[in-house]
């Protein structure tokens, strides 16, 4: 009994390593590519708003606030989510199901380690952790995007893409909770989802490709569906 | 020693496993072979626990691994080791790290002393020098050797092999054979090996249940093996040319 109680903390930091090393392989190594893709969206935001609007009435700083609208609410939450969920819901799926058909997930149960415990729950945990911190550096690096494009192209004028940003700053918190609440849920949909397609591959190297298919396929469409859900939930009142 | 009592097994529709009652002995390698498909790795997996059988008892030492519950389960299953077909190592950890997991798991030993009996383990099992390659690293013997190691590194009472020949040549194989022999009568495991290679039946079959359609169709040693009159097993065993031609010299 006395040695079960000392050897948990042992346990519990093998856990914790655990949590961290999902941390960094599922959040961390994602930030190159979702800046990479924020900074490009930023850029292209500018440029095709700036570059519709061709009558005198509508003013410039309509860029900035349009841009931002669609940063904080979708493209940053949900289409980096979607990318997200093809990248981690593929390599989640397929280093399950690997596992499963070369027996690694039998050899943990066999030594008594509860496998669904050890493998899934810090990939979950882990991600609603992390994720909303991503796509905080989405965010910060779509706007970085949108000043280059203004810097590069001159259609509007940085000082005015600044004041189109700062209009209506009333609401920014609460789109800003809103983006990130919906960051947490499409991180537990894109993991389980995933982890339970490679969790219970069946058969061989052929399943394991096709469950981090399905995986991808599942994630995005239910990230999908549930955003509508939440969307309509929380802006309609 | 573990007693297996009158399982059946049924997936589905398919009953897998039809009344299957053996003991396996306490020091002995007790070998379960058959042809592919007999129903081996199915029988194994409701030993240790992987499956549920329908019917039927487990006893580990006196412990029904059928009813027993969840914790009583892990403790079972702390001591036994498992050697898989594919070894089953970690991909994402080191040849040392693999040896040294199981003592993370469940242990209170200091990292010091987790390398020293990882480096005990290995040494054992004639592998030198490989603690910071990755499995993919090194060669399907090394990687069997190396699962061995990780095996025993608990001090297992029961060990368990699913075809530990399986993708190694003839010299390799005989080698692991003779390992498993020796750690199981060194620490007088209760080992139990899957195979159907007459080569390794030979070798260490203290005691063997031949495993025909899922029924225990024959039990006997590496001796008996060679003279029994049961039809299924003659052809199992003289299933070879080169055992045909042994066959006609000692009858
Ligand atoms: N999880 C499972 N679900 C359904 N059928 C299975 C499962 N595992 C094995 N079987 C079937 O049980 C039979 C025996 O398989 P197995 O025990 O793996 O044979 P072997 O003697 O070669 O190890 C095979 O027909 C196999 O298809
Ligand atoms: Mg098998």
């Amino acid at each position: 009994m006395i040695g079960q109680m000392f050897s948990k903390p042992e346990k519990f930091k093998v856990y914790w390593n655990r949590l961290m090393e999902e941390i960094v392989q599922l959040g961390i190594k994602s930030v190159g590519i979702v800046v990479l893709m924020s900074v490009f969206m930023g850029m292209v935001l500018v440029i095709q708003t700036a570059s519709s609007i061709d009558s005198p009435l509508i003013p410039l700083y309509t860029v900035g606030y349009t841009s931002k609208q669609s940063i904080l609410l979708e493209f940053s939450p949900t289409i980096i989510a979607l990318i997200l969920a093809g990248k981690v819901g593929s390599n989640i799926a397929s280093e399950l199901g690997s596992m499963r058909v070369t027996e690694q997930i039998d050899a943990l149960e066999i030594m008594g380690v509860n496998s669904i415990n050890y493998l899934i729950t810090p990939k979950i945990a882990g991600s609603i952790l992390i994720f909303p911190i991503v796509i905080l550096f989405s965010m910060a690096s779509a706007f970085a995007g949108g000043y280059l494009a203004c810097y590069t192209t001159g259609l509007v004028t940085i000082d005015t893409y600044e004041y189109g940003i700062q209009l209506f700053h009333d609401s920014d918190m609460l789109y800003l909770q809103y983006a990130l609440g919906k960051t947490a849920v499409f991180a537990f949909i894109m993991t389980s989802i995933s982890a339970y397609q490679g969790y219970y591959v069946k058969g061989g190297a052929l399943e394991v490709g096709r469950a981090s298919t399905r995986a991808v396929v599942y994630s995005s469409i239910l990230i999908l569906l549930f955003n509508y859900i939440i969307t309509q939930l929380v802006l309609i009142d | 020693m573990i007693e297996v009592k009158n399982i059946s097994k049924t997936f589905g529709d398919t009953q897998i496993l039809y009344d299957v009652s053996f003991t396996f002995e306490k020091g002995k390698t007790n070998l379960i072979i058959g042809q592919s498909g007999s129903g081996k790795s199915v029988l194994t997996k409701c030993i240790v626990g992987l499956h549920k059988p329908e019917i039927g008892q487990i006893l580990f030492n006196g412990r029904d691994m059928v009813t027993i519950n969840n914790r009583e389960k892990k403790n079972v299953r702390k001591e036994i080791g498992m050697l898989f077909q594919g070894s089953a190592l970690f991909d994402s950890l080191t040849v040392m790290e693999n040896v040294m997991y199981p003592l993370t798991m469940f242990t209170k030993m200091t990292k010091a002393q987790m390398k020293e009996r990882a480096k005990f383990c290995l040494d054992r099992v004639d592998i030198i020098g490989k603690d910071n390659l990755y499995p993919s690293e090194i060669s399907g013997g090394m990687q069997k050797r190396v699962a061995i190691a990780r095996a025993i590194s608990m001090k297992p009472e029961y060990l368990f092999c699913d075809e530990p020949n399986s993708g190694l040549d003839p010299k390799t194989s005989i080698l692991i054979d003779e390992l498993i022999k020796d750690l199981t009568e060194e620490y007088q495991m209760t080992t139990v090996v899957i195979t159907h290679d007459m080569n390794s039946v030979l070798e260490i079959g203290d005691n063997i249940m031949f495993i025909y359609k899922g029924h225990n169709h024959w039990t006997g040693n590496k001796e008996s093996i060679l003279t029994t009159k049961n039809e299924e097993v003659v052809d199992f065993v003289y299933s070879s040319k080169f055992m045909k031609m042994y066959r006609e010299k000692i009858i």
